[in-house]
């Protein structure tokens, strides 16, 4: 059985299968969901962000963090030479300390998969596309299910894809279930086994925390796997605050389905003590079911290297500098 | 165990600063020894250590105090506004300056979170002061005349909850209205403002301008019946402030009380609920429920009771009780053994008249006063724990079924002193605002507070106001 059918299974014990019968009875829901006042969201995240994570609990927070990183490239200019290098970095982080875990994935364009499967071998680390015309997501259905399909077929374990945030802002929504629904199905292999799917709502371009809340819900009743703040490629990314609207939304609908759903925000977190901030929501929101990397993950390139410092600061009571990690 | 356990995160209790085995009173710019030889002990409320003696002062000592500032009202009221606010900043930066220490020896004797000491208190004495320096040249454009005149000598009597926030809500207003005080801090909370008499000090405050006398309810007593002071300024229980207001019937000197409340936090069901439950939280267990304005009754739409109880326990659930020290503690100690049997006594009462009492689990340590965050639920308006203020971390919870009900239940208290709104709906705020009999209604927000913002009570939570323009009329001769 897929994942898929299971949760649409579940959905329907929850009373949530009619959802996304209609453009109006999905509109109705997902705006009959409680607001969020900004004011008092961004008080809450900014809270959690004072909390003094010290010792034995920063020891065991970095090594967490490394271990959800995406290592992510992005670039016009990505080579194989790029990716194999990063491919590298992600199975062994710090060439001096073994016992450095190993990142959760690397996450390259759909053309870079066979060059990033080649590189890590049968080493424990998936692959992620970027793909459906990331990072704009302005194509038609049928390049975005090829850019899916080509994906998967070079062998990604997991598909980050976007949203239409202009169908969004302009209320069809029922063309952004239709259109997880579509890549969904294009995360299928021909064993019957799939690719996890990660949908990046861009919450930069949505803007509102009410509208990140309908995406979250939007993308959940559709069968996403994880769900993703942004692309890394607009002015505002990854914030605490749009973080947590994304893991109230997977708590309350595994509340309400017994679904779980992972959560990855990406973009702009490039230090310790802001992935420490994370780790806090997730241990304060979420708890231990979503502390680990099957269902948090951070999209981050340069984080990396930072966790490592602080590690070594951490173990040898001195910062060594920026010589002291690789440069990928 | 859970998997991300936070180690201990220890905010240095040396900070603090020395403290004194014993102390007197602050008199004439001067440490003084009381002229009796009676002696109060404050502890620690965390672990009942006894941190420093501290004098019982008599009424030679306030005779004393009140003479000191007497004598330095001629020269400091004659002073232009522009100097006295001088000193107002000078008093402010060094706050700043020492904000650490003060925050560390607040949360040492109050028993608060050093989260909230320094979060909260220090960064609000400090922004009192520099208001009301702002003030000092600026009285003729307040809207009390021209040339409005200080009152004299005021005598001024504060709690133990937030002990060097409400000495600045006290002090800076009265100084920079040209007056003189004596300031009597809570018998078990001295420290802070004995150590505000160095910083007036250290600020060259001129002598006699500030006096700090210690001592129990028998000094307060005997300086709010002075009969040389012209205005006293009470904040605490309601009976204490009656029994001052019967004092001082029939005389001409001034009164400004800010007592009891048992305010109502109001959700509708179109609530931004994730908001309100925090709000919620804030609104009780903020310094651990002792707060005058806490939003000590939830009032709670029918129709969402149960989706707002769920959210609540499992926010509750990941409060962290325990060291006022430790930077991840959300929930410190109740501030007295006296305090801890009030909350105890009234929690029982509650039991005992059927409301149903939740507590998460939580370890409380052994030594010091502690007490669970509660909240209970199926609480009737006839229910004690309904009416009487707690003064503690203790939520009761009612329901209502529409606006007009919410409004009825939510002024149904002999108090007045705050409310909440949690709704998404920007008219009916306005339509609740209006109905509501609390000096202060906050709208999807609670226990938010600023010195530009007027604070104070309708009915039994007192009269006059404290913190914005309008907290110089206390402190003027109108």
């Amino acid at each position: 059985m897929s994942s898929s059918s299971t949760a649409s299974g579940h959905l329907a014990a929850s009373g949530l299968a009619d959802v996304a019968s209609s453009e109006a009875s999905l509109r109705r829901f997902l705006h009959g969901l409680p607001g969020i006042d900004a004011v008092g969201l961004q008080a809450r995240a900014s809270g959690l962000g004072t909390r003094s994570i010290k010792t034995t609990a920063k020891a065991y927070a970095i090594d967490l963090a490394i271990s959800m990183i995406d290592l992510t490239t992005l670039e016009g200019a990505d080579t194989p030479g790029k990716v194999r290098s990063l491919c590298q970095k992600a199975k062994n982080p710090d060439p001096g300390n073994p016992d450095v875990p190993h990142t959760a994935a690397v996450c390259v364009y759909p053309d870079m998969v066979p060059f990033a499967k080649e590189a890590l071998g049968g080493a424990p680390i998936n692959v992620a596309a970027v793909a459906t015309a990331f990072p704009s997501g302005r194509a038609g259905l049928p390049v975005k299910l090829a850019d899916t399909a080509e994906a998967v077929a070079a062998g990604a374990d997991e598909i980050d894809m976007v949203i239409d945030r202009g169908a969004f802002l302009s209320g069809r929504y029922l063309e952004i279930f239709e259109l997880i629904a579509e890549i969904k199905k294009a995360c299928e292999r021909p064993d019957g086994t799939a690719a996890h799917l990660k949908v990046i709502f861009e919450t930069g371009e949505l803007v509102t925390y009410d509208n990140i809340r309908r995406a979250s819900w939007l993308a959940m009743l559709a069968g996403a796997d994880f769900i993703k703040t942004s692309t890394g490629k607009v002015t505002v990314n990854a914030t605490p605050a749009n973080t947590l609207v994304l893991m109230e939304a997977v708590r309350d609908f595994r509340n309400a389905t017994g679904v779980q759903v992972g959560v990855k925000p990406a973009g702009g977190i490039r230090t310790t003590k802001d992935a420490m901030k994370y780790l806090v929501m997730v241990n304060e929101i979420l708890g231990d079911d979503w502390l680990s990397p099957d269902w948090f993950r951070f999209g981050a390139s340069s984080l990396l290297n930072d966790l490592l410092m602080q590690r070594q600061k951490l173990a040898s009571g001195r910062y060594s500098g920026p010589d002291y990690v690789t440069v990928d | 165990m859970a998997l991300f356990d936070y180690a201990p995160a220890p905010e240095s209790r040396a900070a603090a600063g020395d403290i004194a085995s014993t102390y007197g009173h602050f008199i004439d710019g001067e440490f003084v020894e009381s002229t009796g030889s009676e002696a109060l002990k404050t502890v620690d409320p965390s672990t009942e250590e006894v941190l420093a003696e501290f004098a019982q002062g008599t009424e030679a000592d306030v005779d004393r105090a009140v003479a000191a500032a007497r004598k330095a009202f001629t020269s400091w009221s004659a002073l232009p506004g522009a100097e006295r606010g001088k000193y107002l900043f000078r008093i402010a930066r060094i706050i700043q300056e020492r904000s650490r220490e003060l925050a560390v020896l607040e949360s040492i004797d109050n028993g608060k979170p050093i989260k909230e000491t320094r979060d909260v208190d220090l960064p609000l004495v400090a922004a009192h002061f520099f208001y009301y320096a702002g003030w000092a040249d600026k009285l003729e454009f307040a809207g009390y005349g021209s040339n409005p005149r200080p009152v004299g000598v005021a005598a001024q009597v504060i709690p133990w909850n937030f002990p060097l926030l409400m000495l600045a809500w006290k002090i800076a207003p009265a100084l920079a209205t040209g007056n003189t005080v004596v300031l009597k801090p809570a018998e078990t909370t001295p420290l802070t403002a004995l150590r505000f008499a160095e910083i007036c000090r250290q600020a060259g405050l001129p002598k006699g301008v500030v006096n700090i006398v210690t001592g129990d309810g028998r000094t307060g007593a005997a300086l709010t019946a002075h009969p040389e002071i012209d205005k006293v300024a009470f904040t605490g229980s309601t009976e204490v402030g009656r029994a001052i207001a019967r004092t001082l019937a029939g005389t001409t000197k001034r009164l400004s009380l800010e007592l009891g409340g048992k305010a109502a936090n109001i959700v509708f069901d179109d609530a931004p609920v994730d908001q309100a439950v925090e709000g919620i939280v804030d609104g009780i267990f903020f310094n651990q429920g002792h707060v005058c304005c806490a939003g000590s009754r939830l009032l709670v739409q029918e129709s969402v009771h149960d989706e707002v109880m769920d959210a609540l326990k499992r926010r509750m659930s990941t409060l962290r009780v325990g060291d006022p020290l430790d930077k991840n503690t959300d929930i410190g100690a109740i501030n007295s053994a006296a305090q801890l049997a009030r909350i105890q006594e009234l929690t029982a009462a509650g039991e005992a008249e059927g409301a149903e009492r939740w507590s998460p689990a939580c370890e409380l340590p052994s030594a010091g006063y502690w007490f669970a965050p509660t909240v209970f639920s199926n609480v009737s308006a006839t229910h004690r724990i309904a009416r009487e203020e707690i003064f503690g971390p203790v939520l009761s919870v009612l329901t209502f079924r529409t606006p007009e009900e919410a409004v009825a239940k939510a002024n149904n208290t002999p108090y007045g002193l705050s409310a909440g709104i949690w709704t998404e709906k920007g008219s009916r705020i306005l339509w609740m605002a209006s109905k509501l009999r609390a000096g202060v209604v906050w709208s999807n927000t609670f226990n938010k507070f600023d010195p530009t913002s007027p604070f104070g009570g309708y009915k039994e939570s007192g009269y006059g106001r404290e913190g914005g323009r309008h907290g110089l009329e206390a402190y003027l001769d109108v």
